[in-house]
């Protein structure tokens, strides 16, 4: 099949691809785009880690196709810091969100956007809002600790 | 994993999609992707043209038609979930999306596509045959009206014609003097149902007048206990006839043995949520 233009907005940074109509988004990003920091885990849209933000919403981007995103809006865990690092990533870091840290870049998109949904969840709301990410090493405790701190954070912020 | 090669379509219409899928060999709509892109790259579907419905604002939102809620066939578990017409009309439906995968996943997976898949794993058929709903449907000779009592035919196999594209939901409002029932369980946060049951009923006095039991991956396609609900209606239900009515349902039960368990379990599974469903709808239509 041809490949197709798409066009789109990538951590705000106007973006032109050439993708096959089949290709998914995760590999657009990964292969194409070359940022990597978009994990692939399982493929079959249970694990989490391919989460990334479409047109405002939490997405897995192992299946949304590529040409879904044109004209859209795409951020990733790239597009995360803004100079410093995102209160959820300096959360993570503090509270000890992460082991091997295979499944921290699906974690924190979105816990960022969670959060943003949500700003003062309670600890049964963030057990909800990321029940889409798998954690196989933390026991999802410090995850779940991270998110609260990230919140606090925020809301001291705003 | 990466699905075969197909050709990408955005139509510009409902018209426009009827239209491409009518034209094209071998074409299949996609709405949220969650079933289909999934099967897609196992090759258990492998079309030649994907339709892709997500641009169309006309198949999205929720409105009042009288006292009927109308739910376009777009829109998402999770616009379902934030919906105040939702909650107010039929928080059922709130129960239900709320249960249905995870965040990401009622992101972009659609009520219609849940309804239009054919799974028996699926959460919403079961739901809608007790909630006696009607489906808006649009082919190349015009539109035409289904009721979901009947539509579900097999797996993946339902009453939508090839060339047809499901548009809107119809729900009618449960009756003041009634209630609403729904259990499902599953092993974990995510999955599907390992047994679902969804009742509906409406009491004259301590009568039940009508009442509908829907079960979910209990068959080959969601099923109504229809057994179950002729012994129920027109008695004043407590709970022998409750056990009573558990045992027809089981005897309706038809699964198929996996991971979630073997045939005796979840044919049990079934009469138990059934129970807690009657018991549920009976609570709510006294309050
Ligand atoms: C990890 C995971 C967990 C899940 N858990 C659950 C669960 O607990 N409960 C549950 O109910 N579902 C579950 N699902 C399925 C999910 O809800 C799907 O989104 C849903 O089954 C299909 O809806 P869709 O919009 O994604 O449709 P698609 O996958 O796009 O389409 C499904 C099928 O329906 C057809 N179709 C779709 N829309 C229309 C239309 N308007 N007119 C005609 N044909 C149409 C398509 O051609 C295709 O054949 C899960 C999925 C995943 C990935
Ligand atoms: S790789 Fe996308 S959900 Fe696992
Ligand atoms: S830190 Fe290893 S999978 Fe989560």
């Amino acid at each position: 099949m041809a490949k197709q233009h798409i066009s789109f907005s990538l951590n705000g940074e106007q973006i032109d691809a050439l993708v096959e109509p089949r290709e998914l988004l995760v590999h657009t990003l990964r292969e194409t785009l070359n940022l990597t920091g978009t994990h692939i885990g399982c493929e079959t849209s249970h694990c989490g880690v391919c989460t990334v933000d479409l047109n405002g919403v939490s997405v897995k981007s192992c299946t949304v196709l590529a040409m879904q995103a044109h004209e859209g809006e795409v951020t990733t865990v790239e597009g995360l810091a803004n100079g410093e690092l995102h209160a959820v990533q300096q959360a993570f870091i503090e509270e000890h969100g992460l082991q091997c840290g295979f499944c921290t870049p699906g974690m924190l998109m979105r816990a960022q956007r969670l959060l943003q949904e949500n700003p003062d969840p309670s600890e049964e709301e963030i057990r909800w809002g990321m029940a889409g990410n798998l954690c196989r090493c933390t026991g999802y405790q410090n995850i779940i600790k991270a998110v609260q701190s990230a919140a606090k954070k925020l809301q001291q912020e705003a | 994993m990466i699905p075969s090669g197909f050709e990408y379509h955005r139509p510009s219409s409902v018209q426009d999609a009827i239209r491409l899928l009518n034209e094209n060999e071998d074409a299949k709509i996609l709405a949220g992707g969650h079933s289909l892109l999934p099967m897609m790259k196992l090759r258990f579907a492998e079309p030649a043209h994907l339709i892709d419905l997500n641009g169309l604002a006309e198949l999205k939102g929720i409105r009042l038609d009288g006292d009927t809620l109308c739910i376009g066939a777009m829109t998402t578990e999770n616009e379902l979930i934030d919906s105040d017409l939702v909650k107010q009309h039929c928080p059922l439906l709130v129960d239900v999306a709320k249960l249905v995968a995870d965040p990401q996943v009622r992101n972009r997976g659609t009520v219609g596509g849940d309804v239009a898949h054919g799974d028996p794993g699926n959460d919403h058929p079961a739901v809608m045959l007790a909630l006696d709903a009607e489906f808006v449907i649009q082919g190349p000779d015009g539109e035409r009206r289904q009721a979901a009592n009947g539509f579900f035919l097999g797996t993946y196999w339902t009453g939508l014609e090839e060339g047809e594209v499901m548009t809107e939901i119809r729900i009618p409002p449960i009756p003041a003097n009634g209630g609403y029932g729904y259990n499902k369980l599953k092993r974990k946060t995510g999955d599907y149902a390992t047994a679902g049951s969804t009742v509906v009923l409406e009491l004259d006095g301590a009568s039940c007048k009508e009442i509908r039991i829907g079960l979910t991956n209990v068959a080959p396609m969601a099923i109504r206990a229809e057994a179950a609900e002729d012994l129920l209606r027109g008695q004043n239900i407590d709970e022998a006839l409750i056990e009573q009515a558990a045992e027809l349902v089981m005897q309706a039960c038809d699964p198929a043995e996996d991971l979630r368990g073997d045939i005796q379990y979840k044919t049990h599974m079934a009469a138990e949520m059934t129970r807690r469903s009657i018991r549920d709808a009976l609570a709510r239509a006294g309050s």
